[in-house]
């Protein structure tokens, strides 16, 4: 270095030189970023990120993921019951299907470069969390049907929605969920209808399973846009595509004629249509209930993530198994070669 | 088709109706509860596999039987005194070598059974066992793989697998029983004569057991009954469970 460049180097200036120059380039990185979600481009796992982006996406897909993988158990409840053979077979599809989706985007989250294990941990110790209505316990068999139609269908809005998110692998996961979720709300809606269709006993069954499920559903788009905590920033980075509310408000405008043709009563007494607004009018929300269950005072938060963990712990037999009889093919399959 | 043929088809198409939804069902049972996440899916193939056949043969029995009844009258209407399922399908769940071990000597039973029904002259049954014998094909290289793994795995692995062939075996060999209504289908080429089957199955499954560095038991026990009726006591509670929401709700659809 000659003695300029070390004069140069010393110079006070020098150090803000470059700083500027990181600020450009992140700038950069940064417009370029915010171009590609203006232009309605995907942002693919090896491009430039900002670091909330990515954390933001990681806790809702993982969020995502945890929901279809908790979802099992609810209705895996009632796989040994399944009254008929074809609603058992259809409830093992879907079920299995569930656990497809599950697979799906703990993938699709493990590109923004977190590992399964440590997403499974994170759900495990309560850091991550899962859709709230798989607190609620199924009780009978009409719950299955009111899961597949009241739950997969707010799911489905969402989801609907979220095919048009700018994270590339996400956006891809979801499309390719969609085509399963409305079979799943189709086989619920089905299971319903024969159920309010059938003798007295079965459609009371029904509205029994309305009644418990229509409000907690209502709630799984979360909280009103002005007290969510996260959605600012998830609208503005396209991660989410439409408010909680105006999402909430197309769930509740396409449930009215489906609650009306199933000839049960609808649980909002509140409701009514409004001319104006081209949307139907509700009652409020019990938003007590909503953070009482977060928190953990919903019937079975325990009891489901106890499931996962005794699941998972039962397995370690097995996973050490997989993993010492790779060893052993290996180290003979090193020594034949040798 | 005789009156006599006619009755030991419907019987027959009963029995493996039950051996395929008590298969199923027991099979079912691991939703949610694998070791990991691509379990839980690979069991809820195979149970849905399972549930699928016993629909077709319960399906053809009703079709036989002609009085009436459905494919859930056969499943949810009859107790276990009049299920003809084998014993080894209705065993417990277990932990996970358990219920390999059962799967693969199930499997093994299915790739020596079904290509012989194949040949059978009645075209349903021929047709049924066409479908199940692609789906055991997947079957069997998952339970053998798995044998092989928990096998030739840690030391507990091995154990409980070990523990589960020991436990299972005395179950296997009614699987080559043959009673009057088999052996006049197989007399009249519709049903399989099973008591013909019973060395190639032993030479396949002891293959596997060796090479999973399990030993194969000795025939010192053997329990039988499922054909006639007389079961363990799980098949009980198992259909106590599976039929309480249907026999709940007489004569009502789903």
């Amino acid at each position: 270095m000659n003695e300029s460049t070390q004069a140069f180097r010393e110079h006070p200036e020098f150090a803000s030189l470059k700083i500027v120059e990181a600020i450009t380039m992140t700038i950069s990185q940064e417009e370029n970023f915010m171009r590609k979600i203006e232009n309605e481009e995907k942002i693919e796992p090896k491009d430039w990120m900002p670091e909330g982006y990515r954390k933001n996406l990681i806790r809702q897909m993982s969020q995502h993921a945890h929901s279809e993988v908790i979802g099992m158990q609810p209705e895996g409840n009632w796989i040994t019951r399944a009254p008929s053979l074809r609603r058992k077979a259809v409830l093992l599809s879907k079920v299995q299907d569930e656990a497809g989706h599950g697979l799906y985007l703990y993938s699709a989250t493990e590109t923004l470069g977190i590992s399964r294990a440590e997403l499974i941990e994170a759900l495990q110790t309560g850091e991550a969390k899962y859709a709230s209505i798989f607190n609620y316990p199924t009780l009978t068999w009409g719950d299955v049907g009111a899961i597949g139609w009241l739950v997969d269908g707010a799911a489905i809005c969402n989801q609907v929605s979220l095919q048009r998110t700018s994270y590339g692998p996400y956006s891809r996961g979801m499309i390719r969920i969609c085509k399963e979720e409305s079979f799943h709300q189709r086989q619920g809606y089905e299971a319903l209808l024969a159920l309010a269709k059938g003798s007295p006993e079965q459609k009371q069954m029904a509205q029994d399973s309305l009644d418990r499920f229509y409000w907690p559903a209502l709630m799984m788009f979360g909280p009103h846009d002005s007290e969510s905590a996260h959605s600012a920033k998830s609208m503005e980075w396209k991660i989410k595509r439409e408010t909680n509310d105006d999402l909430r408000q197309k769930f509740i405008d396409q449930t009215v004629p489906q609650i009306e043709v199933l000839g049960l009563e609808h649980p909002d007494k509140e409701i009514k249509w409004n001319e104006e607004r081209g949307h139907y009018d509700s009652g409020e929300i019990d938003w007590e209930e909503f953070y009482n269950v977060i928190n953990g005072n919903g019937h079975c938060n325990r009891q489901r993530v106890e499931h996962h963990i005794d699941a998972h712990e039962e397995g370690t037999w097995v996973r050490d198994a997989i993993t010492a009889y790779n060893v052993k093919k290996n180290a003979k399959k090193a020594q034949n070669a040798a | 088709m005789s009156d006599a043929i006619k009755q030991a088809t419907l019987e027959y198409a009963t029995r493996l109706g039950d051996d395929s939804v008590v298969l199923g069902h027991r099979i079912s049972e691991w939703v949610s509860y694998g070791p990991f996440l691509e379990e839980d899916i690979a069991y809820g193939n195979v149970a849905l596999d399972y549930i699928g056949r016993a629909r077709m043969y319960y399906t053809y029995a009703a079709e036989l039987a002609d009085d009436g009844r459905t494919e859930d009258d056969f499943a949810y209407m009859r107790s276990d005194r009049d299920y003809r399922n084998l014993l080894l399908m209705e065993m417990p769940r277990g932990d996970f070598a358990y219920s390999q071990v059962r799967q693969l000597f199930a499997d093994v039973y299915a790739t020596v059974m079904l290509p012989e029904l194949l040949k059978s002259k009645d075209e349903t049954l021929a047709a049924i066992a066409a479908k199940a014998i692609k789906e055991t094909k997947y079957h069997l290289r998952r339970s053998r793989d798995w044998v092989l793994r928990l096998g030739d795995g840690t030391e507990e692995s091995h154990k409980r697998t070990q523990k589960a062939v020991d436990q299972l075996w005395g179950y296997t060999h009614e699987l080559f029983d043959m009673d009057e209504t088999e052996q006049l289908l197989a007399d009249n080429g519709i049903g399989v004569d099973v008591s013909k089957l019973r060395d190639a199955w032993h030479a396949m499954v002891s293959s596997i057991l060796t090479e999973a560095t399990i030993t194969v038991p000795e025939d010192s026990w053997a329990v039988r009954g499922g054909r006639t009726g007389y079961h363990t006591e799980n098949l009980g509670h198992m259909l106590t469970e599976m039929q309480i929401v249907h026999r709940s709700h007489p004569g009502c659809q789903w």
